[in-house]
């Protein structure tokens, strides 16, 4: 089985962010799963039982003072490197931010294919790779391969439920050079609000959205009680976003983050078209709108015309009876 | 300061997006086609920085069929100088990886300070376009700015990544992807689409920017399919037990 590159992010504090298990877990899918990591000299050293712990059956550690203060760079350079030391015939990364733009550097760089926000990859009988797009709003299923010698691919996060089996990992460790000329610098860290407890919106088993029907941020906090109530994420539509009723990394739809969860409880929502881009592959939808042709209702399972300030209300207290 | 922004032409949100399933190419006949409005929100970064610095220049670059042209002419009633637009028939079904190719080397060939695109499409939602330009140019990459400062020989703004934000910045030549919430774009008024018509649209072809032998696809689609419409369930109107009738909805498919 040829080597298949993950590249592994981890926070500014050096803690492997949760995307690891499901790059592995693709990359487990498409040949012998080698986790990359860039880190600081002497820093790599910790991860590796975890990363075994998720199938990497090798932790490729690229180390470099200048992870953290240059951006991309170091990511680029340690698959750069992998690729010259494993000769893989795929790289996953997650479709965050920082790692679709080391995969786009890199496809680049190696001339290489790259298969954007996938869902799900596979192999062909003749081993070529596949990947699984879900487009428009999850209306189609796309599959694609790569003509390339290696394929490049960003996983859409939370899309991909398996997880590798675990392994112990040989481990390589090899010092990198960053091009400093070619990669931004990074200033400052500003770290996320304080945890709330409340599990992240990507990859959440439950939403609970609100959007401009909740009509300020002090009544905001109507969808904070019942996500609290169900054990769920919180999310909004850009209307509520735009208003300022919730940070901007709230906002599921088109141009937000696109949920694929088993429930998404939609509140004061009108369901436009990019909202509904964003969640309507959730399994099961509910939503509640004053507006009884609110275009959410044509997608939704359960659907109740009324006011959110007197239906949830009710609805968290009913959910409490029932947990008792 | 010459600023070149990438310009992008897709399917009209506003309306339903289709694939053909046959080819697995976009359905052009199905709906209106416009600027991304996000492109549009990377010129508007880039026409406020010309605002204040009279001399700098704003060039708009796309990569499409004809009809692209109707979103450089929107661009240019905007305000930008003028408007670079590839368009060869060897470039339907480009992949991202081609069409980075083809930016970078029209954008070369146009010259420039600073690149400015959107973070990314509403019909791809790939965002590594600007990755993979800036990447053939031997550029810095910022991606994804939620807020961007300009000077003349850097720049510098705020990303916000999945864990917390950070301050990045890069001295020019760099290229910058942005945000919905980096600006929000003007609308063209009647002076920017009456100079917009004297304008010049450059139109190139492959050839012309020396990309003859690279015009290959290589992640070529297999298959396409759509999946079945998602269809209304139960819709009631609360009459004060509603809530309770979706608790136990909830409860019988095991969401409590
Ligand atoms: C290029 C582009 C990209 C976009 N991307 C996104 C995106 O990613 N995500 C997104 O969400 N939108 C996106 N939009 C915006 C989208 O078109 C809508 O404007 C937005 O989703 C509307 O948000 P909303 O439903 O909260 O607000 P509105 O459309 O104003 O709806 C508010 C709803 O609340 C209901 N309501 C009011 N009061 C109550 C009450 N007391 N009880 C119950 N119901 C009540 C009303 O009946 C109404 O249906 C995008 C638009 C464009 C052009």
């Amino acid at each position: 089985m040829t080597n298949v590159l993950a590249l592994i992010e981890t926070s500014s504090t050096g803690v492997i962010a949760n995307t690891a298990p499901a790059l592995i877990a693709a990359a487990a899918k498409l040949g012998t799963p080698v986790a990359v990591v860039a880190t600081q000299p002497g820093a790599g050293d910790s991860l590796v039982e975890q990363l075994g712990m998720l199938g990497a059956q090798q932790v490729y550690i690229a180390e470099s003072t200048q992870v953290g203060s240059l951006l991309v760079g170091p990511q680029l350079g340690a698959l750069i490197s992998a690729t010259q030391a494993l000769e893989p015939s795929a790289v996953v990364v997650a479709n965050s931010i920082e790692s679709r733009a080391a995969a786009g550097m890199f496809a680049a760089r190696t001339r290489s294919g790259l298969l954007a926000d996938v869902v799900d990859v596979k192999t062909d009988d003749g081993g070529a790779i596949i990947g699984v797009h879900s487009v428009f709003g999850g209306a189609y299923t796309v599959e694609a391969t790569v003509s390339s010698a290696i394929a490049v691919i960003t996983l859409r996060q939370g899309a991909l439920d398996e997880r590798a089996v675990e392994a112990t990992p040989s481990v390589t460790t090899v010092s990198l050079d960053v091009e400093s000329r070619t990669s931004a610098k990074i200033e400052r860290v500003h770290a996320a609000g304080p945890d709330s407890g409340r599990p992240g919106l990507r990859g959440a088993v439950t939403v609970v959205s609100g959007g401009r029907g909740l009509g300020s941020k002090e009544n905001f906090v109507l969808v904070e009680q019942l996500a609290d109530a169900l054990g769920g994420a919180v999310g909004a539509s850009r209307a509520a976003v735009d208003a300022g009723y919730i940070e901007q990394g709230s906002q599921v739809g088109q141009t937000g983050i696109t949920v694929s969860p088993q429930l998404y409880v939609a509140l004061g929502i009108s369901g436009a078209i990019q909202h509904r881009a964003g969640m309507q592959t959730a399994k099961t939808i509910v939503a509640i709108n004053k507006d009884e042709d609110a275009p959410i209702f044509d997608v939704a399972d359960f659907g109740i015309v009324g006011d959110v300030f007197t239906v949830v209300p009710q609805l968290i207290a009913a959910i409490g009876t029932r947990s008792n | 300061m010459k600023i070149i922004v990438l310009i992008k032409q897709v399917p009209d949100t506003e309306e339903e997006r289709k694939l053909d399933t046959s080819t697995g190419l976009l359905d052009r006949e199905a709906g209106d086609r416009i600027a991304d409005e996000i492109t549009e929100r990377a010129l508007e970064v880039a026409l406020r920085h010309k605002d204040g610095n009279k001399g700098s220049e704003v060039v708009v670059l796309t990569m499409g069929p004809l009809p692209a042209k109707e979103a450089l002419r929107k661009a240019l009633s905007m305000g930008a100088d003028s408007a670079v637009h590839v368009v060869d028939e060897r470039l339907e079904g480009a992949d991202m990886a081609l069409t980075a190719a083809v930016l970078a080397a029209a954008a070369k060939r146009t010259g420039f300070d600073l690149i400015i695109a959107g973070n990314e499409s509403t019909d791809g939602r790939g965002g590594v376009v600007p990755a993979m330009v800036a990447e053939h140019l031997g550029l810095p990459l910022l991606p994804s700015l939620n807020s961007v400062e300009i000077t003349e020989v850097s720049v510098r703004g705020e990303a916000a990544l999945d864990i917390g934000s950070l301050t990045v910045s890069a001295e020019l030549p760099a290229l910058m992807s942005v945000t919905e919430w980096a600006a929000e774009a003007r609308f063209p008024n009647f002076k920017g689409i009456i100079s917009a018509k004297r304008k010049h649209v450059e139109t190139l072809s492959l050839a012309d920017i020396d990309l003859d032998s690279a015009a290959t696809t290589t992640t070529p689609v297999l298959t396409t399919s759509q999946r079945p419409a998602r269809t209304a369930g139960k819709k009631i109107v609360d009459d004060g037990t509603a809530a309770q009738e979706l608790a136990e909805f909830l409860a019988d498919r095991n969401l409590l």
